[in-house]
């Protein structure tokens, strides 16, 4: 059966921290970050990047338009 | 078999990243403002339509006036409510182009009441992006025409009150009373599923400008968490329960022939 | 060849933007500069060169959909009358800063408040102090007779173009109104969208690969960058003002007494200088045609031979300022205003200026 699995990549300094991604995620992958970037703010990253399917609602919600999404089909 | 993210994240599996029609430029709005994801999907729609080299959009005076930072069309910067005035000219000077405002709701629906509505009366062929987040953001969160009653802001510290300061203007049903406007509709941009809905409207109504079909006006209900002082996701759920009661989303005009 | 009409001054103004080429009118209905509008919307351009002709919602609309015909690089204007040109000030501004060309007719009226419909020259003040907000200058023309109306929309357009700046023609009520015989000239044909591109390559004309996005904008957060914007401003006016002066003068040559006035007091003076000369009084008249750049130096040339001067206008005293700073306090400059209105006779004048000179 073939399996879609997914990534994302923050464009991490121009991320405002704003956490709305957080929460648009189906799968909850995405958390914020203790460190802070270059502007002072927590980013977001994939902290369970095995549930992520590539689904884009984290990027198409983000209002600075930073996470970018790439997704494969994996035969299992 | 096991994959790893690095086998993922390589140029062919790519799904989703920002339109080449946003610059490179950090928007300058707040964290979480829904400004940002409103610029992005008419960016999104222009590019798709493949007409950045045909497309003039008009910036208003308000936390979108940098607009023309971040869409890389050709833009014009107007004075505070003026845009729709603007884009009569522009659009009557050059009618092939796609000619666009993108404005708040104090530049829209207060100082610039009258050349809202009578763009919108004229029927002229353009498009018009209205970003309704209940206040002033810009100049530091003032009482606008949308603002909710009893909403507190820097000038109805105690809440609006209705009998004193007026009611929230609902001008979006306003103009979908004109016969000039072809296609009305209120969107929003706080969740995947509004941001789909909100970019097939916004797409709906730059196909209409091409088909030469009058004014096509788009509503976009967003939060100002820095007005609002609240968090961006905080601001979403107090938008969801005290502005979409007032300004409800859907459309609100659809072209006859399409409403089958 | 030459066509010879007998024409309004506002018709003849009219008729002048379609033969300029322009591509677009906007206004607002207020007298005494309505036949404008009202001539355009009976000849029809639209129909025959194409140029759009549409009635705003209110002259603050009119101007701003002239800085949006003026940023695609048309070639666009916008008339009106003393307050409904007091209501453009902030686009006017918005178009100077973001130096756009166009072209703003005056037709001025008394004042101050809704005043009279009768002509006056009152705006002087507002049209070449600023007007607007922020350190800004309009190139400013003086029409004196319909046959100026007929051409100050081509000369216009030639400095909007060449300068990148607002023009105000600053009529009155008696120009605008009154009729004269006019030459037309062959129609300057509209600019293609090539010849836009070419002529204004800042323009927004739509985005194409090979170049950058064009804005328009007056808005420079950056005090610094704000503050050179300016400068450069300044430098442009500074060009205008060596290259672009023009004026008029009428019996100077051996003139001891000089008239200053613009527009229609100009004509009046011009019959007061006749007076004058038949009593065996040596009176000249000058007549700026534009009012910024003023000539400064013709007046300040003048006043080595000229014993006094009399500025007419037709308000309290505004244009007498800029005369004064000209002639640097070398010779006497009297004031001869009516105002609310009231058009002085070429009489009246002669005699003001007679008392001027006998009581020296
Ligand atoms: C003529 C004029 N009046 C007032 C202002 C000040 N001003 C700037 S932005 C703004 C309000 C903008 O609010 P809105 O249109 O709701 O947009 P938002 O900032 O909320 O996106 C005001 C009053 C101005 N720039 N020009
Ligand atoms: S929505 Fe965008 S800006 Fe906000 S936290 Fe997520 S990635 Fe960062
Ligand atoms: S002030 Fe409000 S509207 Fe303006 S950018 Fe910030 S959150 Fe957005």
């Amino acid at each position: 059966m073939a399996k879609i699995k997914g990534a994302i990549v923050v464009d991490v300094e121009k991320c405002k921290g704003c956490e709305v991604c957080v929460i648009s995620c189906p799968t909850h992958v995405i958390s914020m970050t203790k460190d802070v970037n270059g502007k002072g703010y927590h980013y977001a990253y994939m902290e369970n990047s095995d549930a992520c399917t590539g689904c884009t609602n984290c990027a198409i919600v983000c209002p600075d338009g930073v996470i970018s999404v790439y997704k494969i089909k994996v035969d299992a | 078999m096991q994959i790893s993210t690095k086998d993922i994240i390589k140029p062919e599996n790519l799904v989703y990243t920002k339109t080449k029609l946003l610059t490179d430029t950090p928007l300058s709005y707040c964290p979480g403002c829904g400004h940002g994801t409103a610029n992005r999907i008419v960016m999104e729609v222009l590019d798709e339509m493949g007409v950045q080299d045909k497309t003039i959009g008009i910036a208003p005076v308000g936390c979108s006036v940098l607009a023309y930072n971040f869409m890389n069309v050709d833009m014009i910067q107007a004075a505070h409510g003026r845009a729709p005035a603007v884009a009569t000219a522009v659009k009557r000077v050059f009618p092939d182009k796609f000619v666009f405002t993108y404005q708040g709701d104090g530049d829209l629906a207060a100082i610039g009441t009258a050349e809202t509505i009578h763009a919108c009366n004229r029927g002229e062929n353009i498009t018009i992006i209205f970003v309704n987040n209940g206040i002033y953001g810009m100049t530091g969160g003032q009482m606008a025409p949308t603002t909710l009653p009893n909403m507190k802001s820097s000038t109805s510290p105690y809440g609006r009150d209705v009998e004193i300061m007026g009611h929230p203007l609902r001008i979006t049903e306003l103009v979908a009373q004109l016969p000039g406007t072809y296609f009305v509709s209120r969107q929003a941009v706080h969740t995947p599923a509004a941001v789909r809905k909100a970019k097939k409207a916004v797409r709906k109504a730059f196909e209409n400008q091409k088909l030469n079909k009058g004014l096509s006006f788009v509503e976009i209900v967003s939060n100002c968490n820095s007005g609002w002082k609240m968090t961006p996701n905080d601001s979403n759920k107090w938008m969801e329960e005290n502005m979409f009661p007032a300004y409800p989303l859907g459309d609100i005009k659809v072209p006859k022939d399409e409403n089958i | 060849m030459k066509e010879l009409k007998l024409m309004k001054g506002n018709e003849a103004f009219a008729e002048g933007t379609i033969r300029a080429g322009a591509d677009a009118y906007f206004g607002y209905p207020i007298t005494p500069q309505s036949e404008v509008l009202e001539y355009l919307m009976a000849v029809r351009p639209y129909e025959t060169t194409g140029m759009v002709v549409l009635q705003a919602e209110s002259e603050i609309a009119a101007i701003n959909m002239v800085y949006g015909g003026a940023s695609c690089g048309k070639r666009v204007l916008t008339s009106s009358s003393s307050p409904g040109i007091s209501l453009k000030q902030e686009g006017i501004s918005y178009l100077a800063g973001a130096e756009l060309p166009c072209i703003i007719l005056n037709v001025v009226r008394g004042g101050p408040g809704l005043g009279t419909i009768q002509p006056s020259q009152s705006d002087y003040f507002q049209s070449v102090k600023g007007g607007g907000h922020g350190d800004y200058k309009c190139i400013v023309l003086a029409p004196s007779s319909v046959q100026e109306m007929y051409d100050f929309p081509k000369l216009g357009f030639e400095l909007a173009f060449k300068y990148r700046n607002p023009v105000l023609i600053l009529s009155d009520g008696i120009i605008g109104q009154m009729m004269e015989k006019v030459y037309l000239d062959e129609p300057t044909p509209r600019w293609s969208e090539e010849e836009v591109i070419k002529n204004s390559p800042w323009a927004t004309t739509g985005k194409v690969v090979d170049r950058e996005r064009n804005i328009i904008t007056s808005l420079i957060l950056e005090a610094s960058i704000q503050e050179k914007h300016v400068i450069k401003l300044y430098e442009k006016y500074k060009v205008i003002e060596e290259n672009e002066i023009r004026y008029e003068t009428f019996q100077c040559e051996d003139a001891e007494y000089l008239f200053v006035a613009y527009g229609s007091s100009a004509r009046i003076c011009q019959k007061a200088v006749q007076i004058l000369r038949e009593k065996g009084i040596k009176a000249g008249l000058l007549r700026p045609i534009t009012l910024l750049p003023y000539p400064k130096k013709a007046i300040n040339d003048l006043s080595k031979q000229i014993k006094s001067i009399v500025v007419v206008e037709m308000s309290m005293g505004q244009m007498v300022e800029d005369v004064m700073l000209a002639v640097e306090c070398k010779i006497p400059v009297n004031h001869y205003g009516r105002t609310g209105g009231v058009i002085p006779s070429p009489k009246e004048v002669a005699d003001f200026m007679m008392q001027k000179i006998k009581g020296e």
